[in-house]
């Protein structure tokens, strides 16, 4: 039989193994099949000593020298095959693509990941990718866009009712942040656009979460008190366990609401610090209810039964929470105080008109908005009054 | 003498646990197995000492063997074993005793009087092996030349890098004039910074050796070996579904044995009486 000839034939002068001969020996090999060789030209003394273990781990055949500085290998079998899925987005994600970006190649036999959000149905929304952009846009930094310097001294039952609604939206902030991140690690990264949008939500509550505790410290009085109805209230929040009926509860229903709440705090501000804090996590929370609202008319559209069982989670989580009278007292007085802007009975009976038609108008806009999801006027209205009266 | 147990059942595979990666391997294996008609089951060991004596009492019927459990196995069954596959990358395997580049040393010789460092003191390819090639070079270790080994978890033969990357080491640090490294681990340890490249140099190469291998007493009936052989070597590295596994255990093909890559590792055994003394596990830091 006579020789193999080579197939084809590489100088790599006086490159050293540790110098990347490696990429310049795959590139080489790349273009031949298995079974065919390739003759290399190396004069790097160590060269030799390295290429049988190279060869070895490569999985491909070390067959000698040919001459001096002159070295053949065989190609061996044993390329990984790969799957390119495409760069649009699947009804459904396989686990084996793992974390490989969309429209790449996937090497295959993977390992099987544990997402369990893998369906588009089950995640997707439109208009993610300006959400997205939106979101990265106006980032805000609490340290440097918020008016620290022009914090005036104010009279202490109004500081004091400032701090008991900075300690409330704090504790709801902590809420809309680990809702996403639970369901984050469990979306199958093919819906990248969803992750993303997910990822800048948490760090938008997180920033909330401490401007809210900044502002509480920064008039001398601290936090206030956290009630027992308004843990409860988020604990059923928390504990929900699929995405989009989470979705529908927090961003829409919850965030829904929290967006005339912040309307009213940046109307009633009685500091520059409170309004700017009041208007830049509006900014925010207008996003996070576009993506539930872009989320869950996705899912309807393909899953109109599925209201019966949105409605199914409102009632209840309304029913878990029967036992608690409703927003807490310490919250509640907060707001008319705020709102009446003094503890004087003129400024109370103002203060309690200002929270009772902020209650309305959180109404008006839930169903609004559920309105907006197709549920019909009944519907809406049924579903908005068995909404937490703890707001979120 | 235990009674050899009647074949019956999967086929049960011995295997040392000398990372947790092994659990990930062979409990991938279990199903593929099944489904390919071979039905096995494995059984852990914390050493290879201790996967040879099952292995020759019948309590497993293979024995996923470190080339020294291999020469043990023969030694214990008095060459009654049988080696019947092994890795594409098990075969034709060279140790190096590796120098600093700006070391004097030009030949095997120069190392008299000096330290090497090796990894666990029953590593094939960081100790024994290359030891032997100084050894027939005249440079006899504890007599002409000072052993420094690394011993990490010794009873797993080397199989943990872990010894001989701390040879690597100290050989950098310049606390020995040359260390005892395994051709592809030498590579492994400059592209993970361990060595800096350009630093060292090769001084010697053994000859080729061959690595492990799958063996079974030799009066286990092929039948009861054989359908696991034909898996194995059927086992293609462009399957998805054991590609992974083939990745971590690292190889490309499963081939027949061959045992003509131990006679290194035999004559090793036997100058330096390595069973006939203990391991000194004082230094053990496992």
């Amino acid at each position: 039989m006579p020789e193999q000839s080579p197939k084809a034939q590489i100088d790599l002068e006086d490159l050293a193994i540790h110098e990347g001969t490696p990429v310049l020996l795959r590139r080489a090999l790349a273009g031949l099949t298995a079974g065919e060789l390739l003759e290399v030209r190396a004069d790097s003394s160590d060269f030799f000593e390295a290429l049988g273990a190279w060869c070895r781990e490569e999985g491909h055949c070390y067959v000698g020298s040919s001459g001096p500085n002159c070295y053949r290998i065989e190609k061996g079998a044993g390329t990984a095959p790969v799957v390119a899925p495409g760069n649009h987005v699947a009804e459904s994600a396989d686990p084996n693509w793992g974390l490989a970006p969309r429209g790449g190649k996937i090497e295959r036999g993977g390992p099987k990941f544990a997402f369990t959000l893998c369906q588009k149905r089950d995640v997707w929304a439109q208009e993610l990718a300006s959400i997205y952009k939106q979101a990265a846009a106006n980032q805000w930094s609490a340290a440097r866009d918020i008016p620290w310097s022009s914090l005036p001294k104010l009279p202490a039952e109004l500081e004091a009712a400032l701090a008991q609604i900075m300690t409330f939206l704090t504790e709801n902030e902590f809420a809309a942040l680990y809702v996403p991140a639970r369901f984050i690690p469990r979306i199958h990264p093919h819906y990248r656009e969803v992750v993303e949008v997910l990822a800048v939500q948490v760090a938008d509550e997180a920033r909330h979460a401490e401007a809210f505790t900044w502002r509480a410290e920064a008039g001398g009085i601290g936090l206030g008190t956290t009630a027992n109805s308004g843990q409860l209230s988020l604990q059923t929040l928390l504990e929900e366990p699929d995405f989009t009926t989470a979705a529908f509860l927090l961003c829409v229903m919850g965030e829904g609401t929290f967006l005339t709440l912040l309307t009213f705090l940046e109307q009633f501000a009685p500091d520059p610090v409170t309004a700017t804090l009041a208007r830049l996590a509006h900014r925010d929370e207008a996003r996070h209810v576009a993506f539930g609202m872009e989320h869950l008319r996705y899912v309807l559209e393909r899953e109109p039964e599925r209201r019966s069982s949105l409605a199914a989670a409102v009632e209840r989580r309304s029913r878990m929470l029967a036992s608690v009278s409703g927003l807490s007292p310490y919250v509640s007085d907060a707001l008319m105080i705020l709102a009446g802007g003094g503890v004087a009975p003129q400024q109370v009976r103002a203060g309690a008109r200002q929270v009772f038609l902020l209650h309305r108008e959180m109404d008006a806009a839930r169903r609004d908005r559920l309105h907006g999801l197709g549920f019909d006027s009944f519907q809406a209205t049924r579903l908005s009054a068995h909404h937490t009266r703890n707001f979120m | 003498m235990t009674a050899i147990r009647t074949p019956a059942g999967p086929l049960r595979v011995g295997a040392v646990a000398y990372d947790p990666k092994v659990v990930t391997i062979w409990e991938g294996f279990v199903p593929y197995f099944a489904a390919h008609g071979a039905a096995i089951d494995y059984v852990l060991f914390s050493n290879y000492d201790a996967q040879v004596a099952a292995s020759l009492s019948g309590e497993i019927d293979v024995a996923w063997n470190s080339p020294l459990a291999w020469v043990k196995s023969q030694l214990d069954s008095r060459k009654g074993c049988r080696a019947i596959a092994m890795r594409d990358s098990d075969r034709d395997l060279t140790s190096k005793i590796v120098v600093r580049r700006d070391s004097g040393f030009m030949s095997l010789g120069d190392l008299k009087g000096k330290t090497i460092a090796v990894g666990a003191s029953d590593s094939p390819q960081a100790t024994l092996i290359p030891l032997l090639l100084l050894a027939e070079a005249g440079v006899v270790p504890g007599e002409q030349c000072h052993v420094l080994y690394h011993n990490v978890m010794v009873g797993k033969h080397g199989d943990h890098v872990g010894g001989e990357r701390d040879a690597a080491r100290a050989l950098a640090a310049g606390k020995v004039d040359a260390a005892c490294l395994l051709d592809g681990n030498y590579t492994v340890f400059i592209n993970e910074g361990t060595l800096d490249p350009g630093t060292t140099r090769i001084l010697a190469s053994t000859a080729h050796f061959d690595h492990c291998n799958f063996t079974v007493r030799a009066d286990l009936m092929r039948e009861r070996w054989q359908p696991f052989v034909e898996t194995l070597l059927g086992m293609s590295f462009e399957d998805p579904e054991v590609r992974a596994l083939m990745e971590l255990e690292g190889l490309k093909r499963w081939l027949p044995a061959r045992t003509t890559g131990y006679g290194q590792l035999e004559r090793a055994v036997e100058r330096f009486r390595f069973y006939a003394r203990t391991i000194s596990k004082s230094t053990d830091r496992s």
